[in-house]
């Protein structure tokens, strides 16, 4: 497929949108560029949300992406405001909330994710909410704010990144907080047992409670407003707020309905092609076909840059295979979490540095070969396993737990 | 409020007013200076923020952190004596008048 001339939209204006589109010029693509977003903000951060800005360190401004001004020398047009609510791909046209029409001769798609919905009585309740939107930041940010002044905890759904960044944060302003969690540990779709136990040790020392394989019944209200969690074992937690962290769901329904191959997420291949011609997916709304057959869907600042250059140079003919090795960040308390490569299916590790001191790396084996690394507050490990793993210089579980061993010395061969 | 002056590697020469307690990243992408990409947002994480700050006023910051000083090998354009991550430098008033100086590529 290429894309020489004509308008190309792009739907979302988020992480990947703004990098399709930026890479897109730096391509040297000429033609209109059409980016629809249906907040009411231009592409901001949305990582600070769960950390510095819920912390109230930060200003709105700060969270934004790029200036107006350098969008608009860069010709590219942003709509803030506007949803699409229809692809027509044989007429070759999206159609707008407000029922207009536009044209385009290439799409991307790059609608990002929505939070999972809380499934049990009581969960509409006021202060019961997800976090995925500067509105939603907001939101809770008030929520807070009556949970200090009615001196209820904060009680968080789900022991995953997002509720966990937000325990932490609440802790720091001085909240009690719970997390209740359906599974025997905290983290466990993305970390090793190890870490997991080590993390639940790290948020009981701030003082969080945390309870485990909890199963909820209901939410408790009073005028409305969340006051308790009651759960099927028969506990009531009490609470100011309710942080509903239980993961996301990619917001694939528009390519769906527009006969796009989907599959809990937009199916791309790894230079983020659909399955229809000209139309490309890019970030937390795609699943993406890996070397083994399988989908893997990824939400992370960097599968949302790195598939949205692949989506610019597809749509201009050209092969960027996202290949590199997949890596995440997590900031909780002081610890910050860096994580590279995938430890699912791992089944063995070895640990470099001391888990006690806080400064260490977690390698992770499957049948003998590396597959990832976390790093905790350990910057250089974690970069030069993205190197290793991308090099496929792999250590052996004895040279990765002996700090003596120089891994740079792998990559040199 | 500090004004910085960004030069781009291009020669390209742009000076902001940075509110005091904003990072030299959020000034700079604030603003539309092109040079700085700030992907993970300032939590030194990404290294597309790198910066060379002028000699005269390296001095005046506040060391790097262990985590920016590792961040650091990660940058896509040489790493030199006076690299930083300008998401980890603060505006100050101390700063009014800085110059830094940004590289080729970020990426
Ligand atoms: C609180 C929080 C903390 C995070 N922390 C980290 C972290 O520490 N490290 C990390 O790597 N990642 C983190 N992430 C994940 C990261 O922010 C996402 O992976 C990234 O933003 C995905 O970018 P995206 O462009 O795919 O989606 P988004 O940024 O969500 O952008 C999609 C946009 O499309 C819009 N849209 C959807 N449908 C339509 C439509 N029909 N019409 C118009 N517009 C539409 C949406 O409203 C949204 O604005 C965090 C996310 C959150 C919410
Ligand atoms: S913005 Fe990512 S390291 Fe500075």
């Amino acid at each position: 497929m290429s894309v020489s001339s004509g308008r190309i939209i792009i739907i979302g204006a988020g992480q990947a949108g703004l990098q399709t589109a930026e890479a897109l010029r730096s391509g040297g693509y000429a033609g209109e560029i059409v980016m629809l977003g249906d907040e009411a903000y231009g592409p901001y951060h949305r990582p600070p949300l769960s950390k510095a800005w819920l912390a109230g360190e930060m200003e709105a401004a700060q969270l934004m992406m790029r200036a107006p001004e350098l969008l608009a020398k860069k010709n590219i047009e942003l709509r803030t405001g506007t949803k699409v609510n229809a692809i027509d791909n044989a007429g070759k046209m999206v159609r707008l909330s407000d029922d207009s029409e536009l044209s385009f001769s290439g799409l991307v798609l790059a609608t990002g994710s929505t939070p999972r919905i809380l499934n049990i009585p009581g969960a509409n309740a006021k202060h019961v909410l997800a976090l995925r939107t500067r509105d939603d930041a907001s939101a809770i940010m008030q929520a807070l704010l009556h949970c200090a002044k009615s001196k209820l905890p904060l009680v968080v759904i789900g022991g995953g990144f997002i509720g966990l960044e937000v325990a932490a944060t609440a802790r720091k302003r001085g909240l009690q907080v719970t997390v209740l969690e359906a599974s025997p540990r905290l983290l466990g779709r993305v970390l090793a047992p190890v870490l997991s136990e080590w993390y639940a040790a790290l948020h009981r020392s701030h003082g969080v409670q945390i309870e485990f394989n909890v199963t909820l019944k209901e939410i408790e209200q009073k005028n409305g407003a969340v006051c308790a969690v009651l759960t099927q074992e028969g506990k009531r937690y009490p609470a100011g707020m309710v942080l509903v962290g239980i993961g996301v769901e990619a917001n694939d329904m528009l390519a769906r309905d527009a006969g796009i191959a989907c599959d809990r997420g937009v199916i791309v291949d790894d230079c983020s092609r659909t399955s229809m011609e000209g139309i490309v997916a890019a970030g937390d709304c795609t699943a993406r076909r890996i070397a083994d057959g399988s989908l893997l869907r990824l939400e992370s600042v960097q599968n949302a840059t790195e598939q949205g250059k692949s989506a610019a140079a597809a749509l201009l003919g050209q092969s960027r295979p996202f290949t590199a090795t997949p890596w995440f960040w997590s900031d909780q308390y002081d610890k910050k979490l860096q994580m590279a490569g995938l430890s699912m299916g791992s089944n063995a590790w070895a640990v470099r540095g001391s888990m006690e001191s806080g400064v260490f790396s977690v390698f992770h084996f499957r049948d003998g070969k590396l597959v990832a690394v976390d790093s905790v507050n350990d910057s250089k490990i974690h970069l030069l396993s993205r190197k290793l793993l991308d090099a496929g210089a792999l250590p052996s579980p004895d040279q990765a737990a002996d700090t003596a061993f120089d891994l740079n010395s792998l990559l040199a061969k | 409020m500090p004004q910085i002056t960004y030069i781009e590697a291009s020669g390209q020469s742009t000076t902001v007013n940075v509110p005091e307690g904003w990072s030299l990243m959020q000034g700079a992408t604030a603003n539309g200076v092109e040079g700085i990409l700030g992907e993970c947002g300032g939590s030194c994480a990404c290294a597309t923020c790198h910066c060379y700050v002028d000699e005269p006023w390296l001095a005046k910051l506040s060391a790097p952190t262990e985590g920016e000083l590792e961040m650091l090998e990660n940058t896509a354009s040489e790493r030199k004596a006076n690299s930083r991550l300008a998401c980890q430098i603060k505006a100050t008033a101390a700063l009014d008048g800085m110059v830094v100086h940004l590289p080729e590529s970020q990426e």
